[in-house]
């Protein structure tokens, strides 16, 4: 077994701590595939007893790299199990924090989590900084840093930071590895837009800082928000506040239409044979987001709600967050336990009690047919299935919608691929794109939404009738979603007596990463490295590949325990 | 990697990406700025980034969220390309670093090995001691052993955020994986503590500078942190303190007093209590910071800041304005302050608060309790 066994142990550039294993077989594809989540921090244990209107601010601590969503997960929840109705000015400044948070996390993300599995850093010493211009500028005609002059300082950069023998976070990667396709001058270019989107990604974030005071971890407030607007003052929001955020939308737009997707179709253009690779589940769930009215009204939403089968686009079924029947969490391969008789919990009654069975660290091998990892196995309708930008993509194309049609024509007639190449790993790091296009036009709609609500003198952002917990019934219950950019998020949420009793989080990476179920349905990263050809098991730069499409987000692999606190009790080490 | 001998200086490297002397200069005297440094210093900065080769830093990561490497790379003077290409070797960091599994965990061990004394150990995080610490690993070990063994040749220990200096979300009760912070597992090194959920950007790009200028590190305060960042409470420098000192508050979110930014206390506000530089730098390159958005401070930057009630409660210790307070008020002041580890610091502030109150009583509109 050993033998054949590659272990990537930690994958690097994602958020968490995350272990892949695979298992090759003779004709070098990867043959079994185990994910293992290797990190549990116990938030939802945490959460009870909690005033329910704090809730947003620890939830929000589930992750720094997505900051925001879990927070608008919470506050929905809250909400909802209250029955609070947010105006329309505090929706609307959700959305372009969501937006906002789209926007530069992809950015981010592709530049400097997933590139470097493409873009040879070392290769671009070779490139002639003339030819990397001319490249650039036909890449990109209207992008202005595209000069013979700029690549050759880009150049000359990177050479001395090479020779300085100190190569930091470059040092021992793949580099020179056949797998990487780019030309010199292409590397060049991607390097030279690796600095420019970090020197970026701190401006657009901005506008958290706006509404929301700071990023990472933006405040939000149950009712809506803090940020209150009068355009007569100086001390709240106002024109000064929105001519910022308008300026950094218009930033944004630059680098989205003339960086960020340039770049992805011009290197995707280099590894046609990936668009037949990773494909996975081959089912796709998306909760929806960005009501244009409120969240209660899906049909308002800009990404559509529902889930599609066995690739089957001529259909999208409809998902119900509190039916017990649709989502459900399984523990069968995972370290925790569930009282006698139970095997799958919907959110509303699920538990969570860690019962660590895996090897003693430190260990070599985690073994697929126990349990093997901190995540549970969410599953819809007991279908394992894919969440994140190519379920959203590909609901909101199947669902009809015109602007989704629109973008997925448009980039698949410039690579000049079928639309089942979007089924595959390069499918699901090309649709991340295409909703950020989506994304940056829709914040501008939305600073214009806003804008217009504050000409027609509405200046409201928070309801605090039902502040006060006196105002509340002594029990209820409720949901709150949302899509984060890695995907499908729900929070579900029970208060009782004022005070938070049961607090459930299924988040994206949860769904994608999951391990094995009880029928041993494979999650959707461990079924989209099967199949997969890797060169080099010393360095398998395929894995990442895939893995990095996911854009893995492990800080939020943490559960619930039933509501008595029966929690670490029977942890066995072995 | 090369030899101590062969790795060239800031400046050289600084000049050979085409920077100019003038240009140097000119980034020293901000460098020195950002520092708080008076122009008598700058000259020191220059010296420091002139004969010195880039400090090898290894980034661990254990129970966190990765805000304080987001925040890391928001800062912008410096930028974090200028730390990472040119001030420091960032040899390790899951978060950013280009290898992976087996290599990554090659490079830490040759550091370990070749550099001994010489790196600085930054940790993102903190580890569970729970079962074994079984509630976090990497590549089979668990952190709490990885942490322990990286620290034994470092020269300082940076503990990046409230997870890593005082526990921070995963701490708070009832801790269900034993995590500690860093100071409370490594005994013996110098560990700075550089808290806030996440700190404020330049804050982290500070005390990176400031080990590599002055070659030394900063001046801690009995918590571990910079003095030079966490000297202060939100409340001293908050542009809001002038409604609270004439009792004008925030009594319902969104109401009139929200939008004339009136003090934020009755809300929950934390900034009385809370030492960290938000109303003076603020975030994101001055853009504001919560209170300035129309939040209260939630605390982020104090220890078991999670624990000291909810956070829309207000804080029953700070004496308002025109309140006569009595002996058994400060009582309660020091109680609380025990509470969230800043005693010596809140008491003395309560009672040369009272003092000043007293004095102003005269003038001071009474407002409330």
């Amino acid at each position: 077994m050993a033998k054949e066994r590659i272990v990537v142990d930690p994958v690097t550039r994602i958020e968490g701590h995350l272990r892949i294993e695979a298992v090759l077989g003779e004709d070098g594809r990867i043959r079994e595939a185990l994910s293992s989540g290797t990190m549990w921090r116990g938030l939802e244990i945490i959460l009870q007893g909690r005033d329910p209107r704090d809730a947003w601010a620890f939830c929000e601590r589930i992750c720094g790299v997505c900051t925001t969503v879990h927070a608008l997960a919470s506050v929905r929840a809250v909400e909802n199990a209250l029955g609070i109705v947010v105006p329309p000015n505090g929706e609307i400044i959700r959305n372009i924090m969501e937006l906002t948070q789209y926007v530069q996390d992809h950015v981010i993300h592709f530049y400097h989590l997933h590139a470097l599995d493409w873009v040879d850093v070392v290769s671009a010493l070779k490139a002639d900084p003339k030819a990397t211009a001319e490249l650039a500028q036909k890449v990109s005609p209207k992008w202005p840093y595209s000069s013979p002059g700029y690549f050759s300082d880009v150049l000359a950069t990177l050479k001395r930071f090479v020779e300085s023998g100190q190569l930091g976070i470059f040092q021992n990667a793949y580099w020179g590895h056949p797998a990487y396709k780019l030309p010199p001058e292409a590397n060049l270019m991607a390097v030279a837009h690796y600095l420019e989107a970090l020197r970026w990604q701190k401006e657009i974030i901005k506008i958290h800082t706006v509404f929301g005071g700071k990023n990472p971890h933006p405040n939000y407030l149950v009712g809506g928000m803090a940020c209150a607007i009068d355009l007569e003052s100086d001390n709240a929001i106002n024109v000064e506040r929105l001519n910022l955020v308008k300026a950094k939308i218009e930033e944004a737009f630059a680098i989205v239409e003339h960086l960020y997707l340039p770049d992805l179709l011009a290197v995707a253009s280099f590894y046609p044979e990936w668009a037949g690779i990773g494909a996975g589940l081959g089912n796709y769930l998306a909760y929806g987001d960005l009501p244009l009215t409120h969240p209660s009204d899906p049909a308002s939403f800009r990404f559509p709600r529902g889930v599609i089968l066995n690739r089957n686009l001529n259909e999208v079924l409809p998902v119900d967050l509190e039916d017990p029947d649709q989502i459900r969490e399984e523990v069968a391969h995972s370290w925790y336990q569930y009282p006698a008789g139970k095997q799958a919990l919907h959110p509303y009654e699920g538990e969570t009690q860690p019962h660590y069975t895996g090897p003693r660290p430190p260990y070599e091998y985690l073994d697929e047919s126990k349990a093997y990892s901190w995540l549970k196995s969410p599953r819809w309708k007991g279908h394992a299935v894919e969440v994140g930008p190519l379920a959203r993509v590909l609901v909101g194309y199947a669902s009809g919608k015109e602007e989704f049609k629109e973008v997925v024509h448009e980039a698949l007639g410039k690579l000049g691929v079928p639309p089942g190449a979007l089924f595959s790993t390069l499918g699901r790091t090309a649709a991340r794109g295409l909703e950020t296009k989506l994304a940056v036009h829709w914040l501008m709609e939305e600073y214009n939404r806003l804008v217009a609500n504050l000409k027609a003198g509405d200046r409201a952002v928070a309801n605090t009738e039902r502040w006060d917990p006196s105002t509340w019934p002594q029990s209820c219950k409720g949901f709150g979603f949302t899509e984060a950019p890695r995907g499908a998020l729900a929070h579900w949420v029970h208060i009782q007596d004022g005070k938070i009793a049961r607090y459930q989080i299924v988040v994206p990476s949860t769904w994608n990463a999951s391990p094995r179920d009880s029928k041993g349905q494979h999650g959707a990263y461990e079924a989209a490295l099967l199949g997969t050809p890797v060169a080099d098991p010393k360095q398998p730069v395929e894995i990442l590949r895939t893995i990095h499409s996911f854009d893995p987000c492990l800080a939020c692999a943490s559960h619930l325990l039933g509501p008595e606190g029966e929690l670490l009790s029977e942890v066995v080490v072995r | 990697m090369g030899e101590k001998g062969k790795w060239p200086t800031t400046y050289e490297v600084l000049s050979s990406h085409g920077v100019s002397r003038r240009d140097f200069l000119r980034f020293c005297t901000v460098t020195a700025a950002a520092l708080g440094l008076p122009a008598s210093q700058v000259a020191r900065v220059v010296e420091a980034l002139e004969t010195k080769p880039r400090l090898p830093v290894i980034w661990l990561h254990g129970l966190e969220c990765t805000c304080c490497s987001e925040s890391f790379i928001r800062s912008s003077h410096p930028i974090a390309a200028d730390i990472v290409l040119n001030m420091i070797s960032l040899d390790y960091d899951d978060t950013l670093q280009a290898a992976a599994g087996h290599q990554v965990e090659e490079i830490r061990e040759r550091i370990m090995r070749e550099y001994p004394g010489r790196y600085v150990l930054a940790v993102e995080g903190n580890a569970p001691t729970k079962d074994g610490g079984i509630y976090c690993t990497v590549a089979g070990k668990t952190f709490l052993e990885i942490l322990q063994e990286t620290a034994k040749g470092a020269m300082a220990v940076i503990a990046w955020g409230s997870c890593a200096s005082n526990g921070c979300v995963q701490a708070a009760k009832p801790n269900p994986t034993g995590a500690k912070p860093v100071h409370e597992l490594i005994k013996d090194k110098p560990v700075i503590n550089v808290p806030g959920c996440p700190p404020i950007a330049e804050v982290m790009t500070g005390v990176l500078t400031y080990i590599l200028t002055f070659d030394r590190l900063p001046e801690l305060d009995r918590f571990g942190r910079p003095k030079m960042f966490y000297g202060q409470r939100i409340h001293d420098k908050c542009y809001r303190r002038a409604f609270f000192d004439a009792g004008q508050f925030v009594e319902s979110w969104d109401d009139e007093g929200a939008r004339k930014g009136w003090c934020l206390y009755k809300m929950g506000c934390r900034g009385p209590m809370t030492y960290n530089s938000c109303s003076t730098f603020k975030w994101n390159n001055g853009v504001s910071f919560p209170i300035g958005s129309g939040h209260g401070c939630i605390g982020c930057s104090e220890a078991n800041f999670w624990d000291n009630g909810p956070f829309y409660e207000r804080l029953t210790a700070v004496p308002l304005p025109g309140v006569e307070a009595t002996a058994d008020e400060i009582g309660k002041t020091v109680a609380v302050a025990a509470g969230v580890g800043v005693a010596a610091h809140f008491a003395s502030f309560a009672v040369k608060r009272i003092a000043q109150i007293r004095k102003e009583r005269a003038q001071a509109a009474s407002k409330e309790e």
